[in-house]
C-alpha cells in the first residue's frame, strides 16, 4: 500500500518521486494547469496549478508529493486567484477568441470557460507582435503566446533542434526563434516536430488548415478541459484494482 | 433652399439641427440639417461612422482567417461578410466549389437574408409603417407592436429565429460561425439537421408570403404617401445570374441608369474597379462609390432589395416571381420606383429566400462529403455577394507567405451613401422645409434612412432605445431648443430662452 496525501478531503496515493500534480491526475483528481504537460519536466511558471499545502501556497506541478500532506485545490480562494491569472494572460497578449483558429482547441480559452472567467478584468495591453509567416508550412502568431516554454522544451528535449527560446525579462519577455534572421524559415523546424504539437494556445499553427474543423467537433466543444486533462494523464488503479483509462472502451 | 441641399451656400447664419444618432438602424449615424430663420432647409447630410481601420487591421493576418475575422465588421449580418470573404479566398486558393460546398453556402446565405429581412421589417420598421411616421412616439417601437399586433410581432420573431437556425446548422453557430472556409465548407448538413429545418419550412414560406401581403397593403392604404415619400430617380447596381435571374449568392454585375438603360451587364466582378470607383468627401467618413462611365458627380447609384427586385429579369422561385410581377405592375409601376418600395421588395426577397431554403433542403447534395477543393494559388481574390442590404465587395491581395497585404471592402451601405443622402434631402423638401420642427417631422428623415436598412457601423445594435438628441442652434451657435429622447423612449423638450 503506497503512501497517501489528502487533496480536498480525499486520500490520494502516490509513488515516490511523483509531484502533487502527477499523483492527483493519476488518481483522477483535476488540478487546473497550463504549463504542465505530462511528457515534460515541470516548469512551474504559469501558477495556475497553485494549491495550498498545509496552509501555504505552492505550485502543485513542482511540489513533490509527501505522505500526509494536506492539499487544498478546489476552493474559492484559489479559484479566484486562478481566474485573475487567466484574466492577466488574456490582457497581456492579443487573444480574439471569435476569430482565432485555435478556438475550441485552446487550453487558455477552455480554462477560462471552466473557471467561469466572464469579464476581462484588466485593461488590455495590446502588444504589437508581428506574425512570422516565413516558413512554408508553419505560421507563428506570437500574439497569443503565454510563455509556457513547452515548445522550447519540446524542440530541445525531443526534437533536438532548439528552435525556440524566451528572451527579455518581465513584461518584455517574449518568444524568439533561434536563427540569425529570427525567422522560422531559417531553422530546420518541420511540421512533424514535437514542438508543433505542444502549444496550448494558438501560436504554432500548421498553415492553410485553420477552421477546417467544424464547431461542435473541436476538442473542448464536447467536454470541459477538467474532464479531458484526466484522459491525458497516466492513471493509477483504484482500490478495487480497476483503471478507468486502461479499460478497453469497446 | 438650394438645389442639391448637399452644401449650403452661406452656412454661417444658419441654425444646425442634428439627429444623432439615427435610431432603429444598425450602428451609429447622424443627420445634420441647416435651417434659416424661416425654417427653410439649406443643407442636409447623413454622416456615418464607418468601418474605420478594419482594412488596416486585417493586414498581415493569414488569408484563411479572413472569412471568420471579417464577421466582426457587423453584428447583424456577419454571414454576408463571412461568405464574401470566403468567395474571395476561393479565388486565392484557385478553387472551384464542389456542389455540396456551394449549396451549403447558399443555404447559409438564404438563412441570413431571411433573418436579416425579418429583423428589419418587423423589429425596426413596423412601428413607423403600422402606426404612422409621426404617431405617438411612446408607442412607436417594437413593444408597441407587440401590444397592438401580437400575431405580426410573433411571426417576425419566428421568421428571424428560423433564419438563425439555418445559419447555426450551416455555420456552426448563430454568430461568428466558421462553416465557410477557403475553397469550400467545413461541414455538410446531416439528415437530422435537414429534417429539423424541414419541419417548419412550410410555415415559414406561408408567413413570408403573408409578409409580402402586409407590405402591399401598406401601399394600397396610403397610395400617395408611399408612392411619393422621398422619391427620387437613381441608377442601380446588383448582381444577376447568367440568365438574368435574381441570384443573391453569385453572378455578374448589372448596372442600369435611372431611365433603365443598361450600362453594363454580366460584368465579371473580379475587375470591379474598372467600372466602380470610390470618391471621398470632406464631411463624411464614408466613401462615395460611383459608376466610372458616368463620373463622380452623376455616377452614384442605389443597391439593395429595391434594385435587385426591379432589375432582375425574373425570380427563379414561383411564389416570389408572382409577387415581383405584381409589385412591378402596381399602380402603373409607381411602387417599383418609390423609396418605400424597398420594404415591399425586401419582403419579396424574404419569400424568395424561404422558397430557396425549401428547395435546397430537399437537395441530396447537402449530405455530400466532398467539401473542399483547391487549385492553382492566386495572388488576388475578389468576392462579391448580394448581402441583405445590397452588393458587398471584398477584395484581397495575399503574398507568397499567405499573409493578407491589402484589403478593400465596399459594403452595401457605402454603395447607398449618396442615394440615402438624396432620399433624406427629398424628404426635407417635402416635409420639413418651411415648417416648425417636431419630433414626428424629424422621424420622417429617419423613416427614409431606415427604408434602405443601412448598417451604419459594426457591432453596435440597439432597437429604438438609442438616446436621441436634437438641438436647435441660433445663428451664433447658441442653443434655442433641445429635444431629447432618453433610453426608455420618453421625450423632453428644453428651451434655453425662457
Ligand atoms: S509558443 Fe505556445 S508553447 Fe511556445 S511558449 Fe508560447 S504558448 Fe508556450
Ligand atoms: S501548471 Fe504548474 S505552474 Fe503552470
Amino acid at each position: 500500500m503506497s503512501d497517501t496525501f489528502q487533496l480536498d478531503g480525499a486520500a490520494v496515493p502516490f509513488e515516490p518521486g511523483q509531484t502533487v500534480m502527477q499523483a492527483a491526475l493519476a488518481a483522477g483528481h483535476y488540478i487546473p494547469h497550463l504549463c504542465y504537460h505530462p511528457e515534460f519536466k515541470p516548469h512551474g511558471s504559469c501558477k495556475l496549478c497553485t494549491v495550498k499545502v498545509n496552509g501555504r501556497t505552492t505550485a502543485s506541478c513542482t511540489m513533490p508529493a509527501e505522505a500526509n500532506l494536506n492539499v487544498e485545490s478546489n476552493i474559492e480562494e484559489l479559484n479566484a486567484l486562478r481566474r485573475t491569472l487567466v484574466q492577466m494572460l488574456f490582457a497581456e497578449g492579443n487573444h480574439f477568441c471569435p476569430s482565432c483558429e485555435k478556438s475550441g482547441n485552446c487550453m487558455l480559452q477552455a480554462l477560462g470557460y471552466d473557471l467561469e472567467v466572464h469579464a476581462t478584468g484588466f485593461r488590455h495591453l495590446y502588444p504589437d507582435r508581428p506574425l512570422d509567416a516565413s516558413h512554408p508550412d508553419v505560421l507563428l502568431d506570437f500574439n497569443r503566446c503565454i510563455l509556457c516554454e513547452l515548445c522550447v522544451r519540446a524542440s530541445s528535449e525531443v526534437d533536438g533542434k532548439n528552435v525556440f527560446a524566451l528572451s527579455g525579462r518581465g513584461i518584455t519577455k517574449h518568444l524568439i526563434v533561434n536563427a540569425e534572421s529570427g525567422k522560422l524559415s531559417d531553422t530546420d523546424f518541420a511540421l512533424y516536430d514535437k514542438a508543433m504539437q505542444v502549444c496550448p494556445v494558438g501560436v504554432i499553427l500548421p498553415k492553410r488548415v485553420g477552421f477546417s474543423q467544424p464547431i461542435g467537433e473541436r476538442r473542448y466543444d464536447k467536454r470541459p478541459i477538467s474532464a479531458q486533462a484526466l484522459d491525458d494523464a497516466p492513471r493509477q488503479v483504484d482500490t478495487s484494482g480497476n483503471c478507468e483509462a486502461c479499460e478497453d472502451p469497446t | 433652399m438650394t438645389d442639391t441641399l448637399e452644401t449650403a451656400a452661406h452656412p454661417e447664419n444658419l441654425r444646425r439641427v442634428a439627429i444623432d444618432p439615427v435610431s432603429r438602424v444598425e450602428g451609429h449615424g447622424k443627420v445634420t440639417l441647416l435651417l434659416d430663420e424661416n425654417d427653410r432647409v439649406h443643407q442636409v447630410r447623413l454622416h456615418i461612422v464607418e468601418f474605420r481601420g478594419f482594412e488596416k487591421f486585417i493586414q498581415g493576418r493569414p488569408y484563411w482567417e479572413a472569412p471568420v475575422m471579417v464577421q466582426r465588421l457587423c453584428g447583424i449580418c456577419p454571414v454576408s461578410h463571412h461568405l464574401a470573404a470566403s468567395k474571395a479566398m476561393d479565388m486565392i486558393v484557385g478553387a472551384t466549389l464542389t456542389p455540396t460546398a456551394e449549396k451549403v453556402r447558399r443555404l447559409m446565405h438564404y438563412g441570413q437574408i431571411l433573418q436579416s429581412h425579418a429583423l428589419h421589417f418587423f423589429h425596426l420598421c413596423s412601428p413607423d409603417l403600422l402606426f404612422g411616421f409621426d404617431s405617438d412616439v411612446a408607442k412607436r417601437n417594437i413593444v408597441g407592436i407587440v401590444a397592438a399586433y401580437p400575431d405580426i410581432a410573433k411571426q417576425g420573431v419566428l421568421l428571424r429565429k428560423f433564419g438563425q437556425e439555418v445559419i447555426r446548422i450551416t455555420a456552426g453557430k448563430r454568430v461568428h460561425g466558421t462553416g465557410s472556409i477557403p475553397g469550400g465548407v467545413n461541414k455538410n448538413v446531416s439528415l437530422e439537421e435537414r429534417d429539423y429545418l424541414l419541419k417548419d419550412i412550410e410555415q415559414i414560406v406561408t408567413w413570408s408570403r403573408e409578409s409580402v401581403g402586409i407590405a402591399r397593403k401598406l401601399f394600397e392604404q396610403n397610395l400617395d404617401l408611399y408612392n411619393n415619400f422621398g422619391r427620387f430617380k437613381a441608377h442601380t447596381l446588383n448582381i444577376v445570374r447568367a440568365d438574368g435571374a435574381m441570384d443573391l449568392y453569385h453572378g455578374g454585375l448589372r448596372a442600369r441608369d435611372m431611365d433603365g438603360k443598361t450600362l453594363f451587364d454580366h460584368y465579371d466582378y473580379s475587375h470591379y474597379w474598372d467600372v466602380i470607383f470610390e470618391d471621398v468627401k470632406p464631411w463624411s467618413y464614408m466613401k462615395f462609390p460611383f459608376l466610372r462611365s458616368l463620373g463622380t458627380e452623376n455616377g452614384w447609384y442605389r443597391v439593395g432589395p429595391l434594385s435587385r427586385v426591379t432589375q432582375c429579369d425574373f425570380i427563379p422561385t414561383p411564389l416570389a416571381e408572382a409577387e415581383r410581377k405584381a409589385f412591378m405592375a402596381f399602380d402603373g409601376g409607381k411602387a417599383a420606383g418609390a423609396t418605400l418600395g424597398f420594404h415591399w421588395a425586401r419582403m419579396i426577397e424574404m419569400l424568395h429566400a424561404a422558397e430557396q431554403i425549401r428547395e435546397l433542403l430537399l437537395d441530396p447534395d447537402l449530405q455530400g462529403n466532398d467539401l473542399v477543393s483547391k487549385g492553382v494559388r492566386q495572388e488576388r481574390g475578389v468576392g462579391v455577394i448580394e448581402a441583405p442590404r445590397g452588393t458587398l465587395i471584398h477584395h484581397y491581395k495575399v503574398d507568397e507567405n499567405d499573409q493578407i497585404v491589402r484589403c478593400n471592402l465596399i459594403v452595401s451601405t457605402t454603395h447607398n451613401n449618396q442615394a440615402m443622402n438624396e432620399a433624406i434631402r427629398q424628404v426635407a423638401r417635402q416635409f420639413i422645409d418651411g415648417k416648425k420642427l417636431t419630433e414626428g417631422l424629424l422621424n420622417h428623415i429617419e423613416v427614409a434612412i431606415r427604408a434602405f436598412d443601412p448598417c451604419l457601423s459594426c457591432a453596435t445594435h440597439a432597437l429604438g432605445k438609442m438616446p436621441l438628441e436634437v438641438e436647435l442652434l441660433d445663428a451664433e451657435g447658441g442653443r434655442v431648443d433641445m429635444l431629447t429622447r432618453s433610453s426608455d423612449g420618453t421625450f423632453a423638450c428644453q428651451s434655453d430662452h425662457a
